[in-house]
């Protein structure tokens, strides 16, 4: 449905050797991987492997060091985050920041209010309150108990979270990177918003999900790359790469040679 | 048994925010005072002081829209000190203008203010980037260059400013022109800032990431809050060119920097109205204790911080939580 509709021949997603470096710290080092349309990578390893960085670099909030970002056949390297949104790659965040003083629905005003929704709108807005208000439903606020119209301040974790994910759909994105959505909810939680995460496949939405909770990941997703101290130890079936040596070492907190 | 304050909304306010149905009189008295009665008082103001107050008027106005103009920045998350930049150069196309082509003021102020804006975003286009403490110098050193400036090449009448210029009609029309700008920039900002397109401008001051990640380009909008904000001040500087027939190099003094702060501050950041209230309270105050004459700046500076430690959050915000909720106390449940 999007505008990168047209697959050109290639991955949708191609991280080539991409480095970051802070001081003297590899934060990122040498990662490269592919990603083909329609398709969910986990992104897992454990605290400080540079996963967010990694989020951070593809999004254009971190410039690289060296290495190059290509989407669908365009070289992104260095683009600035608002352009990178633009051409359909949407992302939340860790740490949601919601407007604690609006209600809910007034808070996906502003991927709502974009370039990138009035063009894919045909050159309209359209009745904005309205469609956010139904894509907090969407995602879970139930619109008959005017959870949408809450204040943002009065909602639990569990739905500033999943609204950090509606403001992600609203910018009606090809590609999707959820950085630690899962981090600080119940299973409960946890269990409501995996459908809306399936239904976003079944969309053909492209998703890269960052994780710690791999038991709720390895139920979506059926490919992962592990980081570790900012390299790349590991790819493939979540099962496979779980019994790699390096990846038990990682996660262990074993010394990596 | 331990005692704690509840603060409950009264009336319309607890009804609904921005929706209702005015059921009786009463309701409609309850909204419409806080509007009508400060107007209304001005209007009073204007018809019973005499000219040297009306003067103070004017200038009370100048600064609260130098105040407005500030409020609109910091709303958008850009610190200004240096608001005597878009005054200054207001101030001195207003006057460059009538001076060598004798445009009248009606044309030198609307010339002035939009040109003032460009002009002033232009010059800070380039740390549009910047955040915080450092957009803050960097507006806090421009006008304070540019004074050196017209000191050191001699242009715009150097040292001596251009004097003997056009004023406006007549001193009614200068007072109510400079009281009707300053109520309408003050109307036109608090409506603004709570659209959708404030909403984007709000939101690149609390979470500026957030709205990249949004695919809204932040400088775009914030080269917008700026020219807004800048031709405000511009608007000012012309006014008050007018208003004094002179322009020099008085117009980029830290003065014009600092009162729309402070008046923002004691007046109530982020609600417009509080930096209009602010500006009438202490561009009038500073004339009265022209008279204690060489402690004038230590007893203003001790106003303002009598007033920021006893209240904060601002005139307005206090006058504002007074008037919608009303403060009983209830007992906690231990």
């Amino acid at each position: 449905m999007g505008e990168g509709g047209r697959m050109k021949n290639g991955p949708f997603l191609d991280v080539s050797n991409l480095n970051k470096q802070f001081g003297g710290v590899r934060a990122v080092d040498s990662v490269s991987f592919e990603l083909q349309q329609g398709e969910i990578l986990g992104v897992i390893g454990p605290n400080g492997s540079g996963k967010t960085t990694l989020v951070n670099l593809i999004t254009g909030f971190i410039k690289p060091g060296s290495g190059r970002v290509s989407y669908q056949g365009k070289e992104i390297t260095g683009w600035m985050p608002y352009k990178i949104a633009d051409i359909g790659i949407a992302r939340t965040f860790q740490m949601v920041k919601p407007f604690y003083q609006l209600p809910a629905f007034k808070n996906l005003i502003i991927p709502l209010y974009s370039p990138r929704v009035k063009r894919l709108a045909g050159g309209k807005y359209g009745d904005r309150d309205a469609i956010a208000i139904d894509l907090l439903e969407e995602v879970g606020f139930e619109r008959d108990s005017f959870v949408p119209f809450k204040v943002a301040s009065v909602l639990p974790h569990g739905y500033l979270k999943r609204m950090e994910l509606a403001k992600c759909i609203a910018l009606r994105p090809d590609l999707i990177i959820l950085d630690e959505l899962f981090s600080g909810l119940s299973m409960a939680e946890v269990a409501s918003i995996i459908p809306v995460i399936e239904k976003l496949m079944a969309e053909g939405k492209t998703i890269i999900m960052i994780e710690h909770r791999l038991r709720e990941l390895f139920r979506i997703t059926n490919r992962v790359i592990v980081l570790n101290f900012g390299r790349k130890i590991a790819e493939g079936v979540p099962k496979e790469v779980m019994e790699s040596d390096e990846v038990k070492k990682a996660y262990l907190g074993l010394e990596a040679e | 048994m331990k005692l704690r304050k509840e603060r409950v909304d009264r009336g319309i306010k607890a009804r609904t925010e921005d929706i209702f149905a005015l059921l009786s009189f009463r309701e409609m008295i309850y909204l419409l005072a806080p509007r009508v009665v400060p107007i209304l008082i001005l209007l009073i103001l204007t018809l019973a002081l005499g000219p040297y107050w009306q003067k103070v008027l004017v200038s009370t106005a100048v600064f609260a829209l130098l105040a407005l103009s500030w409020d609109l920045l910091v709303s958008t998350g850009m610190v200004s000190l240096g608001q005597a930049l878009f005054f200054g150069v207001g101030s001195y196309i207003a006057g460059f203008l009538n001076h060598s082509f004798h445009l009248s003021p009606f044309l030198t102020i609307p010339i002035a203010t939009i040109g003032g804006g460009t002009v002033c975003t232009i010059l800070l286009l380039p740390v549009l980037r910047l955040r915080g403490i450092y957009f803050a110098m960097v507006t806090l050193a421009l006008p304070l260059m540019l004074v050196r400036v017209i000191e050191a090449t001699k242009i715009l009448g150097g040292t001596e400013g251009i004097s003997g210029l056009a004023s406006l009609p007549s001193p009614k029309v200068e007072l109510y022109f400079s009281l009707l700008a300053a109520l309408a920039v003050l109307f036109i900002f608090r409506r603004l800032i709570n659209t959708d397109y404030g909403l984007v401008l709000r939101g690149i001051r609390d979470n500026d990431r957030s709205v990249m990640s949004g695919g809204i380009n932040i400088y775009w909008y914030k080269a917008q809050a700026l020219w807004m904000a800048s031709a405000v001040g511009a608007f000012a500087g012309a006014l008050m060119t007018h208003t004094y027939m002179f322009v020099g190099m008085p117009v980029f003094e830290l003065d014009y920097s600092i009162i729309p702060i402070a008046a923002a501050v004691v007046g109530g950041m982020g609600t417009f109205a509080g930096s209009l209230l602010g500006a009438f309270i202490l561009v009038p105050l500073s004339e009265i204790l022209r008279g204690v004459g060489g402690l004038r700046i230590v007893i203003f500076g001790l106003f303002l911080v009598i007033f920021t430690v006893a209240l904060p959050e601002g005139i307005f915000h206090y006058i504002q939580r007074k008037y919608h909720q009303f403060e009983r106390w209830v007992k906690v449940e231990e």
